[in-house]
């Protein structure tokens, strides 16, 4: 038996005989094996009861008293938990994960199990999927920040949509971060303004014939590195033609002296510069040579003033916060209960997708033996009869299913109803507070100088969520 | 559906199309599962990379660079992790904090569960049944339940006796046998139930004692289902955060999850540690899983009821 060929007798246990197995036989043992059989009893049942029966009651006790445990406050944790807005934050996140996630999981597992069914490679591919597994919330929540970091230079879902959204809305060879405080403005120094629309714009005209020098400062020159710039050189006039130079006005030999082209000042490459008229009207386009020079020739007699563009600043995607709290939901006008109950924050969704990746292995197998186990010649009678694929999985093949597809889907609801490591690992630190679950604020109470009183109670009503999935094993366990 | 039935069906074949036909082709299966495969194995594959990518280079370039770019693997993160050797808080002492807890927990629970089983099934006390019932209910128990309680009790213990738990590996091994034989009583227990009384009575009427009839009849019938036990509860230990944080607190050595949490505070500046220190703790419970795939299966199926 391997991941790929789980077989019957591995399903999810029902026990194959009743729980009182066999009426003592009359022959042999005695006393003797009576009291030997209670020995064996005896290891497993005091570690139970001092470590969790006891515990058990204890915390229900506990969680009636205040931080300290000295003072009987009745049910005042109960109603803290439930009135204040960070732990509010904690029971809606908890719901997200509780309605998102054994549905997601549960679909998933059942699609691959039926999907692998039909390809040759179904053992490689179940591998896969199933290896997750084996990792820590908390090695998986690292790797998948790691693939959700925010630089796109680093991670590699920005990376992607940085792909995308450059080749939609292609950045400008000299990218101005607004966000970083930067204006285009900025970046004028000799004989150049801004102009409209994030654009600069010579100060003064130029007709045909004239020469104009535009500086500008503020670009850094790994910049013009990368845009293959060259040393500045002013083109000479020509009949009929505006010509004129963009460079980098800042001389490291002559640091403070603005507006003289010297020989260590290298010209602006690949910028895109325009004629703009007297009413405001752009005309003729064209780029600057890898020198910085530019030549508009056939210009007529009027006079023009030179425009740079406002494409070659425009910035380029910077990458989406996938592991902050920024709600994906609007929800800032709303009163802070509200916003609490009502925001969606995007680590949630990311938390979501590295968890599936975690379990969705672990359905698609337990779902997968099921399948196997299922009566192949219903599934053959019902396509015997005309039933679609799809009809037969909708109709026969679910249904059959039903008892695996719940215990998983159960399975999937009390794990993240815990869920714990994979927030501690993948929310940075400061966006916690809004990713946190029930667990986690269990480990923070229990943790602080006084917050064990809300800790027990937290717990408690964690273990009320539970209750359900346990009254329901033991009606699976008893039959 | 093989050609000869679908040959067989001609009324099926010809009757005019159905609104829903879920029959995608072959090749668009394929596709999908291959794109889903490829989903599946970017991030390992990706941090696979950043840790054998200099410490420099993380911030600079993407890990996918290598494709490009191959020559800038280098084993560099793991030589510099190793070579602080086994002080307390490097990688090294991790991992022995790791194998020095998870290796005593598997093997008290396997041990113990197998016992408690034994008399679950083959004693002849009463109530049997509602023990076992109430260890059922116990599976799904969140731990949570135990911590403050446990937390004083070790307390407690260490004022008393000057025995310190609080805070060393051994109140975590405790803490997790608790918490691990619940499930592994009720895997051995479902177990041991398909085994023949017969076995034990001829075994009793020859006059072996109890403790023979375990170690030589129902102990080696069991050991599939032990090892599925072992190797399941082996991750399950392995993996935890939760139990160490709380327990192993303020010890100068962590667990290997502790050690890579510890380092989360600096995230991006860190993360040349944290992706070796992923591989490294992903390395055991992978050999694990491949060496004892089977058992892992088994284990997990069982375990669709924690």
């Amino acid at each position: 038996m391997s991941v790929a060929d789980p077989t019957v007798d591995v399903l999810p246990a029902e026990p194959k005989q009743d729980v009182v197995p066999t009426i003592g036989s009359p022959v042999g043992g005695g006393w003797k094996s009576h009291l030997g059989s209670l020995l064996f009893l005896l290891p497993g049942a005091v570690w139970l009861l001092v470590i969790v029966v006891y515990p058990f009651i204890a915390t229900i006790v506990r969680s009636l008293f205040d931080g300290s445990g000295t003072r009987f406050i009745a049910l005042g944790n109960y109603k803290a938990i439930f009135s204040t807005t960070d732990t509010i934050v904690s029971l809606k996140n908890n719901v997200v994960w509780v309605v998102v996630f054994p549905f997601l999981v549960t679909f998933f597992g059942l699609v691959f199990a039926v999907l692998t069914e039909r390809i040759r490679w179904g053992t490689a591919f179940k591998t896969i999927v199933f290896m997750p597994l084996v990792f820590s919330a908390t090695a998986a929540g690292l790797t998948w920040a790691s693939i959700f970091f925010n630089d796109p230079h680093t991670g590699v879902v920005n990376a992607a949509v940085q792909g995308v959204a450059n080749a939609v809305n292609p950045p400008g060879l000299y990218p101005v971060d607004t966000s970083a405080g930067e204006s285009v403005g900025g970046l004028a120094a000799t004989g150049v303004e801004s102009g409209p629309g994030g654009t600069l714009q010579s100060k003064s005209t130029v007709t045909a014939g004239g020469t104009i020098e535009l500086g500008l400062t503020g670009i850094s020159p790994t910049v013009l590195q990368q845009n293959h710039a060259t040393t500045a050189r002013i083109p000479t006039s020509s009949n009929g033609a505006i010509t004129g130079l963009v460079w980098r006005d800042f001389s490291p030999s002559h640091p403070t002296e603005r507006g003289q082209v010297f020989t260590d000042e290298d010209g602006i490459a690949g910028l895109h510069v325009a004629l703009l008229s007297a009413d405001g009207s752009v005309g003729a386009k064209t780029t600057t040579a890898s020198d910085g020079s530019f030549s508009f020739a056939g210009v007529g007699s009027s006079a023009y003033r030179i425009q740079i563009t406002a494409n070659n600043f425009q910035a380029g995607f910077n990458g989406i916060f996938f592991l902050g709290t920024q709600s994906l939901t609007p929800t800032s006008s709303l009163n802070p209960t509200l916003q609490a109950i009502l925001s969606l924050p995007i680590v949630d969704i990311a938390m979501i997708i590295a968890y599936l990746w975690i379990w969705a292995g672990f359905a698609m197998v337990v779902i997968g033996a099921g399948l196997a186990a299922l009566n192949r010649e219903v599934l053959e009678a019902a396509q015997i009869d005309g039933a679609s694929e799809w009809q037969t999985l909708r109709r026969v093949t679910v249904p059959m299913l039903r008892p695996v597809l719940v215990v998983v889907f159960v399975t999937m609801l009390i794990n993240v109803l815990k869920i714990f490591d994979i927030i501690l690992n993948m929310a940075t630190p400061s966006s916690q507070g809004g990713a946190s679950t029930i667990a986690l604020d269990i480990y923070n109470d229990f943790a602080s100088n006084n917050g064990q009183g809300l800790a027990a109670a937290f717990a408690v009503i964690l273990f009320v969520l539970v209750v359900p999935a346990m009254l329901m094993n033991l009606k699976r366990i008893r039959g | 559906m093989s050609a000869v039935q679908a040959a067989s069906l001609p009324a099926a074949k010809v009757a005019p199309a159905r609104r829903f036909r879920f029959r995608p082709s072959r090749i668009v299966i394929n596709v999908v599962l291959a794109a889903v495969a490829i989903f599946w194995l970017v991030p390992a594959v990706g941090i696979a990379i950043i840790s054998l990518r200099p410490e420099s280079a993380f911030e600079q370039s993407g890990w996918w660079t290598v494709f490009t770019a191959p020559a800038q693997l280098t084993f560099s993160n793991y030589q510099k992790l190793f070579s602080a050797g086994f002080q307390p808080g490097g990688v090294l002492d991790s991992l022995t904090t790791s194998l020095a807890i998870t290796i005593p927990v598997t093997i008290l629970v396997t041990v113990i569960a197998s016992l408690t089983a034994y008399s679950l099934v083959f004693g002849r006390w009463r109530g049997r049944t509602v023990v076992f019932l109430l260890i059922v209910a116990m599976l799904v128990l969140p731990l949570q339940m135990a911590l403050i309680p446990v937390a004083s009790l070790y307390n407690f213990v260490g004022d008393t006796t000057g025995v310190k738990i609080f805070g060393s590996v051994v109140g975590v091994i405790i803490f997790h046998v608790a918490f691990g034989l619940p499930f592994g009583i009720f895997l051995m227990r479902n177990f041991y139930t398909g085994i023949p009384h017969d076995l034990l009575e001829a075994g009793r009427i020859d006059g072996a004692g109890e403790w023979t009839l375990f170690r030589k009849v129902v102990m080696p019938l069991g050991l599939p289902a032990a090892a599925s036990l072992a190797i399941f509860q082996f991750i399950w230990v392995w993996n935890d955060l939760l139990v160490a944080l709380v327990f192993l607190a303020n010890n100068t050595h962590e667990t290997l999850t502790l050690y890579l949490y510890s380092q989360t505070r600096f995230l991006s500046s860190n993360y040349w540690i944290i992706s070796t220190g992923a591989m490294i703790s992903i390395i055991v419970p992978l050999i694990v899983f491949f060496a004892f795939q089977r058992y892992f299966v088994r284990g997990v199926l069982a375990g669709a009821v924690k």
